[in-house]
Order: C-alpha cells, then sequence, then structure tokens
C-alpha cells in the first residue's frame, strides 16, 4: 500500500518541481490570481465573459486551420480537389472544416457582442483607451480573416469574389488601380492569387492577430477588469486610478472566482460550434473555378450580406463613397471613441446616444441582411418556366406568349403568380394597372430600368406577349 | 554639444544594428511582394479562333489562354470573352467584351434570344452592343481591340478592367 501511496504522489511532486523551477508562483500563477472587483462575483459577471469566449474560439480555429492545412492544396489547379478531399473523403475531414466554418461566425458574433458589451458598460473610458484600440484592431482582423477565408473555398463563387473584390479595392481614390493589382497578385486573377490569400489567411494576419492578443490580455491584466458601472458614477481621471484601487483592495482574484464563468460560457459556445459541424456541416462547394463559366452568384456568408446587399441598394453615383468610405468611416469612429469620450458617466442608463449608437447600426444590418438574403435585385438566370396554373387554358396566340415570356427573358426580372424574378414588377396582374398601349410602350421601348425589347421582338411576338399578358387581370 | 556617454553611444548603436538587420532582410522581402505592382500588364495579341467559327448576327462566348501562366495556374489562366459578329468584313466586323460586368466585376451572361447581356450580382443589363439597358452599371461592358489575321481572329490581351480605365 505504501508503494502505491507513493506513486500517488509522484504528480504533486512533478507539479511541485516545475513550480519551483519556472518560479510560477510570482509569474503566471499571480496573474492568473490578479484581483478583479467583487461585483463580478454577481450575475452581472455574465456580461464579462465573452472576450474570453473569443479567444476560446479563436484557438478552436487555430487547431482546425492547422488541421486543415495539413490536407488543403493552395494551388489554383488543386485546391478545388483538396477541398473536395477534406469535405467527403478525409476521416472527420467535414467535421473540421465546419467547425473552423462555424468558428469563423462564432468568432463574428462573438467580437461584436463583446464590443457591445465594453462600449454600453461604458469600460473602453479611462484609463482603458488602449484595450479599446488594440480591441478596434482586433475586430479587423477578425473580419479580415472571415473575407480571406471565404476565398480559400475556391468554387466559382469564391473566385468571381476575389473578381468583385478588387473591383471594390479599385474604387479607391489614387491608390485603387495599384490596390486591386495587389488583391490578385497581377494583372489578372491567376496562378499567383490563391497563394497570396493563402499565406495572408494563414500566416500574416493570424501573426498580427497573435500579436494583438498579448497587447489586448496584457492591457486586461495591467489596467484591471473594469467595475460594473453604476448609474451616475462617472469616471473623473483624477481620483478614478485611486478609487479603482480601493476596489481591487476589497476585490476577488480572478482565477478560479471569475475564470470559472468564462469556462462555462467559452464551454457552451464550442459545443455549440461543434453541433452545428457535426449537424449542419461547412457549406457544399459550389461548381469549380472556372473563368470561362459565366454562371455565377458570387454572394458572401451571412455575415457579410448585409454589405453586399447596401452595394446593390444604394444609387450608383454615391457607389465610389460608399464602397470605401463607409466601412472606413465605421472603424475610423472606433478608433475615436475613447479619444472623445475619455470620461464621464458609465452606465447605458444615462448614455441614450450611445445605445442609438449600437441599436441603430444593428437594426440597419439586420434589415440590409434580409434584403441580401432575398436578393431580390438578382434576375433569374436558369430554370425559366411557368406554373401550369398560369399556361393552362390559353388561348393559341396567348400560349405562344407565355412562351416568349421565358424564352425572352421576362420572366428573369417578373414573376407571375409567384414564379420569376424580383428584379422588376410584379405581372401577375399586369392588365388591371396598363392598357394595351401602355404596355407595348414599356416592353419596346424600356425605361425605369427595364431594357428596350424593340431589338429582340418582332411586331408578331410583341402582339403575343402582349395577349398573353392582358390574361393577367 | 555634450559629449557622448558611453551607454548613450552603445544604445544607439544596437538600435541602429537592429534597423539595418530589419532593412537588410526587409528590402528583399517587400520587394518580392510588391513585385506583382511594377510588372508590365499583358500586352500583344492573342488568337481566339478562326473568323469562320463566327455566325453574322451571333454572340459567343470565346476564351483565350495567358500566354505564359504558372504551372499550376490550371483554369485561372483562362479568360472568357463576349465575340460579336456584327458584318462580313471591314472595321465594324466585330464587337469583343470583357464578360466582366462594369459595375463591380461580376460575369455577365448573354441571353440569345432576349439580345440582352444580365448581371447576375446586382441585375445590371446591357443591349448586345454593350450600351447599358438598365441596372447599376455606370457605364457600358469593356471592350476589347481585336484584329483579323489571315481567317483567324485575334484579340489584345489586358489587365482586370476596372472602372476608372476606359
Amino acid at each position: 500500500m505504501s508503494v502505491l501511496r507513493g506513486i500517488g504522489k509522484i504528480p504533486g511532486q512533478i507539479a511541485s518541481w516545475l513550480g519551483e523551477r519556472f518560479e510560477l508562483e510570482d509569474s503566471v500563477l499571480a496573474v492568473l490570481r490578479h484581483p478583479v472587483p467583487r461585483e463580478l462575483e454577481r450575475p452581472v459577471g455574465w456580461w464579462y465573459v465573452f472576450g474570453s469566449a473569443t479567444l476560446a474560439v479563436f484557438v478552436v480555429q487555430v487547431a482546425t486551420g492547422v488541421g486543415l492545412a495539413m490536407t488543403y492544396v493552395p494551388a489554383p489547379n488543386s485546391a478545388y480537389d483538396s477541398l473536395q478531399f477534406i469535405s467527403h473523403d478525409a476521416t472527420l475531414g467535414a467535421v473540421v472544416r465546419g467547425i473552423h466554418y462555424f468558428g469563423a461566425g462564432a468568432m463574428v458574433v462573438l467580437v461584436l457582442i463583446h464590443m457591445t458589451q465594453v462600449y454600453l458598460f461604458g469600460a473602453f473610458k479611462f484609463p482603458r483607451e488602449a484595450n479599446w484600440l488594440s480591441g478596434s484592431l482586433l475586430l479587423l482582423a477578425v473580419l479580415a480573416m472571415a473575407f480571406t477565408g471565404q476565398l480559400l473555398r475556391w468554387d466559382q463563387d469564391a473566385f468571381w469574389s476575389i473578381v468583385v473584390a478588387a473591383e471594390q479595392a479599385a474604387q479607391a481614390p489614387l491608390i485603387g488601380d495599384w490596390l486591386a493589382h495587389l488583391v490578385v497578385a497581377g494583372a489578372n486573377v491567376g496562378g499567383a492569387t490563391l497563394t497570396r490569400f493563402y499565406a495572408t489567411h494563414v500566416f500574416l494576419i493570424p501573426a498580427a492577430t497573435f500579436g494583438l492578443i498579448g497587447i489586448h490580455l496584457y492591457l486586461v491584466v495591467k489596467r484591471g477588469i473594469s467595475e460594473p458601472p453604476v448609474a451616475g458614477v462617472g469616471v473623473d481621471r483624477r481620483t478614478y486610478r485611486r478609487r479603482y484601487e480601493e476596489i481591487l483592495g476589497r476585490g476577488i482574484p480572478f482565477w478560479p472566482d471569475a475564470a470559472w464563468r468564462d469556462a462555462a460560457i467559452s464551454a457552451v459556445v464550442v459545443v455549440i460550434v461543434v453541433v452545428l459541424a457535426a449537424l449542419i456541416g461547412a457549406p457544399a462547394l459550389g461548381r469549380p473555378p472556372d473563368p470561362t463559366l459565366v454562371i455565377a452568384d458570387p454572394r458572401p456568408d451571412w455575415y457579410f450580406l448585409g454589405y453586399f446587399a447596401l452595394l446593390a441598394l444604394i444609387p450608383p453615383a454615391t457607389e465610389a463613397i460608399v464602397i470605401i468610405g463607409l466601412p472606413l468611416l465605421a472603424f475610423v469612429f472606433l478608433f475615436l471613441v475613447p479619444i472623445f469620450w475619455p470620461d464621464g458617466e458609465r452606465h447605458w442608463s444615462r448614455r441614450p446616444v450611445a445605445i442609438a449608437a449600437v441599436a441603430l447600426p444593428f437594426i440597419a444590418y439586420a434589415s440590409l441582411t434580409v434584403a441580401g438574403l432575398q436578393s431580390p435585385w438578382v434576375p433569374l438566370l436558369e430554370g425559366a418556366n411557368l406554373p401550369t396554373s398560369v399556361t393552362a387554358g390559353l388561348e393559341p396566340q396567348a400560349a405562344r406568349g407565355a412562351q416568349l415570356f421565358t424564352a425572352k427573358s421576362c420572366w428573369a426580372c417578373h414573376q407571375i403568380d409567384g414564379s420569376g424574378g424580383r428584379k422588376g414588377p410584379d405581372l401577375s396582374h399586369v392588365a388591371a394597372r396598363l392598357t394595351r398601349e401602355r404596355l407595348v410602350a414599356r416592353i419596346a421601348g424600356g425605361g425605369g430600368g427595364m431594357p428596350a425589347f424593340a431589338g429582340s421582338l418582332a411586331p408578331q411576338e410583341l402582339d403575343d406577349l402582349t395577349t398573353f399578358l392582358f390574361t393577367r387581370k | 554639444m555634450s559629449p557622448l556617454d558611453r551607454r548613450t553611444f552603445l544604445s544607439r548603436i544596437t538600435v541602429a544594428l537592429s534597423v539595418f538587420i530589419a532593412g537588410l532582410v526587409g528590402v528583399p522581402i517587400l520587394g518580392n511582394l510588391l513585385a506583382p505592382l511594377f510588372r508590365a500588364p499583358p500586352d500583344g495579341f492573342v488568337e481566339v479562333a478562326k473568323v469562320a467559327d463566327f455566325a453574322l448576327g451571333v454572340t459567343k462566348l470565346v476564351s483565350i489562354r495567358d500566354q505564359s501562366p504558372l504551372a499550376w495556374a490550371g483554369q485561372t489562366a483562362d479568360t472568357a470573352l463576349w465575340v460579336r459578329r456584327r458584318e462580313d468584313a471591314g472595321p465594324q466586323m466585330f464587337q469583343v467584351f470583357n464578360v466582366n460586368c462594369t459595375h463591380l466585376g461580376c460575369p455577365v451572361n448573354w441571353q440569345a434570344s432576349a439580345k440582352i447581356f444580365l448581371c447576375p450580382c446586382h441585375g445590371g443589363v446591357y443591349y448586345a452592343d454593350g450600351t447599358v439597358a438598365g441596372g447599376p452599371p455606370p457605364r457600358p461592358l469593356f471592350e476589347r481591340e481585336w484584329q483579323v489575321s489571315g481567317d483567324r481572329l485575334l484579340v489584345r490581351q489586358q489587365p482586370l478592367p476596372t472602372v476608372k480605365q476606359g
């Protein structure tokens, strides 16, 4: 028995040897046990977990990213096949890719929740301005990772997304063409493009992210976790540090008194990510990338859909300003937040403008995302067909018109009884709105976004088409 | 001027050496990274197909291949173009369009029956001659220079067309 007891003591002895040799007690352990405000023991402590949860998912992204890089071939002639292999043949490859995909979405969501909490709690104010600035740079890094990652899917949509990205970059004043060339690493999307995006996604941005996380965590420990705001108790730069020292004087150690909540939420988030990966999986790849195949519908993953929708909905003349100016303005605003409002009231209930500054962009972006999901401005290029409920029982001339409706691409932009594109007006009851003369004039002459079809419809065809549309009362 | 003390001197030497190391390694790295910006854009004419392959009044999708692609470029060395045969001969014989929508670069799709180009991204529409028929495009489709050599149609190579050009 004494032998067994002796063996049982070995792990403890190893731990104490390591602790002594590395002097963990006054370095790592001291940092882990840094005091945090006692209020974090209360339910309000649940608001303080999102930074850690983001970090946890970041670690998941690094691990799954390394796993994917073991198989993914970042060459234009092989990337698609290697991803198909990962998704269908590699053992657990689909799950790893799924975790990386849902992890990316979780990163975007968690970073935004974390920033919203910090902003509404006024935690960015003195003396934590640099925490906010390093965090804003981390938000940039997360968005850049999300964007470059989508392109590595290297299917038809990814290929055209790069073209669109280059065209957007080209709209920047002065350096536009220079930027566009840098994006595609040459004059055109080609052999050099994918490796650049790959190296940017797996080396450049992650290296910057590791550095920024180091700075961010250093500042979190050095400046201390902010105390939950109390309405009416603002930040006064002359007295804050002394007051905060008193708060920490009766504080609790971060490890384990506060850390357990971070671990709990991180576990919940990672479980959600893994379950989604196992049940739903990463999005299926589209057609292989082929510049000579002109059927493509490049659209970004859901968190960028709002921006995609914005570009479709704004007047074309304002595009150069919106494409470059709006994101630039948003980030300049983020950086200016702690510089313009470094002290004063912290509690959200006394900062109505701050609540509006959060709520309005969120509502606007959510509506844009819904618009992006529906994309009514997209003409339908494939599958033109009218339901038999529309075509049944038509007179011969109207039946010919119904065929022209699909053959001449009317269907691509106009709906009848729920079938067809939604770019133009719904024509289910067009005869009730327009006279026959107006209808003919509109089809032949176009106008208001509608092309003129006089050149592509013979007089008899135009007559057939209007006869069909005139059955739609 | 106060004389440099030993520690100030050593500090400056250390910083200067560090900057020197970064510069020595950084210049070739940056030069390599930025090289695509200074490379001459593709130029010169490449063959598309026989003139006889294009019927009068028809708009047809063709592809040309980069003249010196990277070995691993795969299909990205290809570029698609829309070729429209307008006349039997003469300077108005062809119109050659880049497939890129002038709005944001998505590939436009020729609807032969309706005689329009449709863009799948934001619904840009062009007529057969490339002029804008509707939607957000700010200008007509980008055209390529072409020439006929013997019985062959050639087109000029060019970088990705962007809104600033033309």
